[in-house]
Formats: structure tokens, sequence, C-alpha cells
């Protein structure tokens, strides 16, 4: 991969960011690196949304008797918090932004391949966004993001209808989203780049749509047959009518479990990347790490009944799928041992894209095994509905994929803005932000394994310590998160240029300048040779 | 496609490329259209499993004489829709027309069937849940979720229907004003496939709602 000429400065040089001026610009544009900004700033804003209601949680739980809301309210931060965090940041967060900016660049392309449906996916969203937030305001939602049956359709009297036709909606923007990256991917390949050449993230989002595809249709009926229950009162989850609220939860974690997958695999496509970036070295196992993204997507969608162990699914099925649920750590184990691999003999650097991915190989490491001990069906029983199931989905959708979301944006912050941030500060907010995680969330383990359910506003004194520790920890977390949103901001203006291919990686995306002209490339590329070839871009550094 | 008239958009190379990915895209949303329908399909098996004879019961309230004539009505504009496209593909404009309005004209007497001489009649005879329902024969909870399905099931597939004749209409006028040529069918030929999706759908929910049980 050849690097371009001699660049000229940011200014004078017409890239996506300045070929066009003007907010109509923005929400007009078909540009697949513009709809993915305008993605960051969306989900940035629901981020904060769900952070405030995870503030307010932990600022109540310093006192055993709750610190400042009554217990209604607290049902409904909790279920704000969810709804925001897992609909409109965690799902949309990787693919939506970095894979929306990276795909067609990675592969070579002009755009995705129906660039008109990506601007609609990112209007759908907003919708759905706005409509679930309308909710929020105006009363709120207490059943939890899961919205279970009977509870939500007959007893409730909070905002469900809005709040599920905001996350109904939304979905639609996943569904268009995963069909133009799984077209894009399939016919939009530069010359040259068969499968085996693709960048792992490419296989990971590959994976990541194939779940989009098939789950979201799922939850989407699923939550418009609880809307007609609603309004109807009555429907197929009904008792009365011999109706049965165990096929609402079928139906709800068959794609709310994979939602999990669409959560973490993104992250280990960045992490992939990162990991083989900052050790300047050809990935281990490349071939298991792709396959194992499509084997985890592909036994993602038999797990779902682990959600289930003690809501009266039958025992059998409890076996099944407990079973299953071993069988997923296999190929999520085969990536942390290939990223390991990978490690060994590198030449590490700690710039802070690495900071992250080293991070989310230990958390995901502890969320992933503390799943084994949830998939089984003993251990289940004892801390089924405890913070030890708040801990554990915790390490892996924070420690994991948020970890892995800021890794990527760290690492292609350079390309989307054209300017380097502040190392220093970036590797410091890492820091903190793994030590504020830790902090809130391993006392979590403890205290979910002594007994403490989730989702009280109060629990007993003997449970005070941990509590306050972890309260200590989010506000730690929440600075560490704050970081970055003011240097990152601050850099789009003022940081220093960065050059095509600040890190020295490989890639086609780092071929083009930065940012990339509005059509990507200057000319299409041609690939030649396998991906992460870092033996050869040393040796090419050596001689210049 | 900024501009309607060039043949290629500007991300494809070619008209193979952009063939080749608007069929493919054409044919994941299918996917996703089956999966959404696979939810309720699912649901109704299980219930069918549980309540077999209530299911029997309410099956038969439903009018399969009626039924298997909408049935036969979507099949021919299945034949009309792959008629149209065909007259497309092969740059017949007037055909193409003529069929796609023939298509279309077939949907709506399925759906002026489906609306007022089953839904409005079961309206009247009290089975319709949550409006008016008044059923008290045997099972009458059982059956009362069987109409819940039944109207769940056909509602979807007649607002699916409903969509596909907006977009049709929009066809219709890109046709007239020539907009198709044996280069630039595929419009036409992505709604054919979803056509068709919605017919074999109708080919799934008919024995399923209609002809359970010993019936003729």
């Amino acid at each position: 991969m050849s690097s371009p000429e001699v660049e000229l400065p940011i200014e004078s040089r017409v890239h996506y960011l300045n070929v066009d001026y003007g907010i109509k610009s923005w929400l007009l544009t078909t540009d697949h690196k513009r709809i993915g900004l305008m993605y960051l700033v969306s989900i940035t804003f629901f981020f904060c949304f769900g952070g405030v209601a995870a503030i307010l949680m932990r600022l109540n739980l310093l006192e055993p008797q709750g610190l400042l809301v009554e217990p209604e309210t607290y049902n409904k931060l909790f279920s704000m918090h969810g709804i925001i965090m897992v609909f409109f940041f965690m799902i949309p967060s990787i693919p939506a932004v970095l894979g929306n900016f990276l795909i067609p660049m990675m592969i070579g392309a002009r755009d995705v391949a129906f660039p008109r449906l990506n601007l609609l996916s990112w209007y759908v969203f907003m919708t759905g966004g706005m409509l679930t937030l309308y909710a929020v305001i105006a009363g709120g939602v207490d059943t939890g993001w899961t919205f279970y049956t009977p509870l939500s359709t007959a007893y409730t009297n909070t905002h469900v209808m809005a709040a599920a036709a905001g996350v109904f909606i939304a979905g639609f923007s996943s569904i268009l989203t995963g069909m133009n990256f799984v077209v894009t991917i399939h016919k939009m390949r530069a010359p040259g780049l068969s499968w085996f050449r693709l960048p792992l993230f490419i296989w990971a989002m590959y994976a990541t749509s194939i779940i989009f595809i098939l789950g979201t249709p799922v939850i989407a009926i699923t939550l418009a047959l609880i809307g007609l229950e609603r309004w109807f009162h009555v429907g197929i989850f009904d008792p009365a009518l011999g109706g049965d609220p165990i096929l609402f939860q079928h139906m709800f974690w068959f794609y709310s479990h994979p939602a999990v997958y669409v959560m973490i695999l993104p992250s280990m496509g960045v992490v992939s990347e990162l990991i083989s970036a900052f050790s300047k070295k050809k990935i281990f196992g490349y071939h298991f790490i792709a396959f194992s993204s499509i084997a985890i997507a592909a036994i993602g969608f038999l797990v779902w009944g682990h959600h289930m162990f003690v809501s009266g699914q039958s025992l059998y099925a409890g076996l099944v799928f407990s079973a299953l649920s071993f069988a997923v750590a296999i190929p999520s184990a085969v990536k942390v041992f290939n990223w390991t691999a990978t490690l060994y003999k590198g030449s590490i650097s700690y710039e802070a894209p690495m900071l992250y991915a080293l991070g989310f190989i230990g958390l995901f490491t502890i969320g992933g095994l503390t799943g084994l001990y949830l998939a089984t069906l003993a251990i289940d029983q004892h801390v089924h509905d405890t913070y030890f199931v708040v801990a554990h989905f915790h390490y892996i959708m924070v420690g994991g994929a948020v970890m892995g979301y800021l890794g990527g944006i760290h690492y292609w912050w350079p390309k989307i803005s054209g300017r380097l941030y502040p190392d220093g500060w970036a590797r410091v907010a890492a820091i903190i932000i793994f030590v504020g995680f830790n902090l809130t969330f391993f006392p979590q383990f403890i205290l979910g394994y002594l007994g403490m359910p989730r989702r009280y506003a109060v629990y007993p004194p003997e449970f005070h310590t941990l509590n306050v520790i972890s309260t200590a920890g989010a506000s730690i977390l929440g600075l560490g998160y704050i970081i970055p949103l003011i240097y990152l901001t601050w850099s789009m203006r003022y940081g220093p240029e960065a050059g095509p291919n600040p890190w020295h990686a490989t890639g086609l995306e780092w071929t083009t300048a930065s940012p990339p002209p509005p059509h990507n490339f200057e000319e299409t590329p041609v690939v030649t040779e396998e991906p992460y070839s870092y033996d050869r871009l040393a040796e090419e550094i050596q001689v210049a | 496609m900024h501009n309607s008239h060039a043949v290629v958009a500007e991300q494809f190379d070619d008209r193979v490329q952009q063939h080749e990915a608007s069929s493919l895209g054409m044919w994941i949303f299918l996917a996703t259209e089956i999966m959404f329908f696979g939810g309720l399909f699912t649901g109704y098996t299980i219930y069918r499993n549980l309540y077999t004879s209530a299911f029997e019961t309410a099956s038969h309230l439903l009018n399969a004489k009626i039924g298997a004539f909408n049935t036969v009505v979507l099949i021919c504009s299945s034949l009309t829709m792959a008629l149209a496209v065909h007259a497309a593909q092969t740059g017949k404009r007037k055909r193409l027309i003529a069929f796609l309005l023939s298509t279309m004209g077939l949907g709506a007497v399925f759906l002026y069937i489906k609306f007022v001489l089953e839904w409005h009649h079961e309206y009247l005879d009290g089975l319709a849940p949550g409006l008016h329902f008044t059923y008290a024969g045997p099972h009458a909870s059982r059956v009362e979720l069987f109409f819940c399905f039944y109207f769940i099931m056909t509602g979807v597939h007649a607002v699916h229907m409903i969509v596909g004749e907006g977009v049709m209409t929009v066809l219709l006028v890109m046709a007239w004003r020539g907009a198709f040529s044996p280069e630039k069918y595929n419009p036409i030929e992505m709604m054919g496939l979803y056509w068709h999706f919605v017919d074999v759908v109708w080919i799934f929910l008919f024995p399923l709602l209609y002809l359970l049980g010993a019936r003729f």
C-alpha cells in the first residue's frame, strides 16, 4: 500500500468536511462519513442522557434507605438508563459511527451501497430516539428495558407505548444499517480485496449486520404485540385467554440476547485492529478470529433461554440453553487467545487506543468468565436478578464494548478529523476510565454474590460500604468520560495535523488523506497483499 | 442517485454491480420480513398445539370460501406482476403499464374482500377481540386468542399489501413517463420480489387460519 503524495495543509485541500458548509449540507448528505459523524453526535447526546440516569441511581444508593428519590422514580431511572443506553447508545455505537465511516474506506469503495437508505436510517433513528425521550420527559417508564408482560401490558400506567414505539422505530434504522453493510461488503470491495484480505473489523461488522437483519425484526413484532395488547386490553400474551407471558420473554430475548453480541462483536473487531497496529505485528490466527465472529453471531442466536432459567422454562430447555451458552464462550476465548498471541514478541507501544484495547481484553475476560457462572443452572439460581448479573453485563457492555468504542474513536480520530488529540490527556483519561470502571462494578460482583437484588431503591445496611465504593467509582468513571469529550472537541479545531497515517498502520483507510476526500480515494485502490502486513511496512519505513 | 436520469449511481462502477447490489439488498430485506412474520407464526404454532380443538372451533367461524377466492385473486396478481417484470425487461412500456394496473387492481379486490366482506362481518358477529367480542360458545377465551392472531396476522399482511399498492403507484407513474428500459428495470423487478413475498405469506396464512380441522 503506497503512501500518498506530499500532503497539502488541511485548509487548502477539498475534503469531506469542507466540501460543503451549512446545516443543510449535513441534514441532506448521503456521504457515509458525514452520516457517521451525525450518528456520533446523536449517540453522544443519548449517552449523556443515559449517563445522568446512572449517576442519579448511584447517588440514591449512597444510603441504604435511598438518598435521593422515591422508589417509583428509581424504577423509572433504571428503565430509562437501560432503554437509552441499550437501544440508543450501545447498539448504534460502533456500527453506526465507525462502521459507517470506515466500511467503505476499508474496502476501497466510494460510499456504501445505498447512501440514501443510510441517511434515512439516521432520520428513523432520531425519530425513535425523540419519541423515547418524549416518554421519559412525559413521566417515564417503569418496566425496565425488558418490557416484561403482564407488567408492561396490564399493570403499569407509565408511558410504555411511547417508549416501545420509539424502540420499534429505531429498530428499522438497525435493519437499514445492517442491510447496507452486508450488501456493501459483498458487492463493493476494491479489486483484489478478497474475503480473506478483509480487515477483521469488516468481518466483525458483517457478523453484526447479520444479527441486525435476523434479530431486529423479531423485537419489532414483539414490541408491536405489546402495543396492541396495551391498546386493546387483549392480546396473545394475556393469561386470561390462555396466552403465555413466557412466550413474550422468549421472543424478547431472541433478539435481546443477540443484541449483546451486536454490542460486543464490533468492539472485538476494533480491538483486532488496535492490537495488531500497536504491536506492529501481523495478527495471529486471522482465519480463526474472522470465523469466530461468524460463530459468535450464529451460536449467539441459540442461547437466549439462559435469561429464563428461573422463569418457568422447562428444565430440559434450561439444560440445552446452558450447554449452548457454554459453547459461545469458545469463539470468544479464541479471540482473546489470538490477541494475546499477537502481543507476544510484538513491538508494543502504549498509545491511548492501545490502552483501551488492553483494558478491553482484561475486562472482557472477566465479563466473559462470569458469564460462564451465569450459564450454569445451579449458580444462576443463586445469583439470578442480583447485582452479580448487573456487574457481569456491565463488564461486557461497558468494560468491553464501550472500551472498544473509545479505543476505536481514538484510533480513527486522526482520520475522521484530520488532526491529532493530546495523547497524554488521552492516556490519563483511559486510565481514569479503567480505574473508575473497576471501582464501580467489581464491588457489584460481591454485592450480588452476597444476595443484593438488582432494581431496588433501598437495601439492607450491611451492603452500605460496597455501595459507597461503587458510587465513588462511578463518579471517577463519569469524570473519565468527560475528558475525551473535551480534548477531542478541542482537537477538531486546534489539534496538529495528523497526516494520512499517523500510526504507521496498514489498511486502505490509512492510504488516503486525513480527512478523506469526499469520495474517499483519488483513484480506486487495488489490493495485492494480505492484511496486517506490518513486516513489509516496517521494511518500507526502514528503507525510507 | 442524485440524477434520476443516470443509469448507474455514483457509488457503483457499472450497471451489473448496481443490479447485483440492489437484488441482494432486496433479498436481505425479505429475510428481515420472514423474521418479522416468523415471530407471529411461532406464537401461533405454539398455541395451535396447546389449544388444538379450540383453534379448530374458531377456524370454523371464518368464511373459508371467501378466503379461498381471495387466495386465487392474490395468485393471479402474482402472475400479472411476473408479466409486468417481463414487460419491463423487454422494454414494452404499454404492457408494463397494463400489467402493473391489473396487479394493483387485483390487490385492491383482495383488500376490499378482506376489509368489507370479512373483517367487517366478523366485527359485526362479535368476533373482534378488544373491540366487539361476544362469542360465548365452547372455549370462548381460547377462541378469542385465535381471533387475536387472526386479526394481527391478516392485518400485518394487509398493511404490507397497502404499502405495495403505494409503491406500485409510484412505479406506475414512472412507467408512464418512460423511466424504465431493458437497461433499467431494477425497481420493477424489486417490486416483483416484494409482491411475490407478500403473496407467499398469504399462502401460509390461508391454510393456517381457515382450514383447521375436518372442515369439508
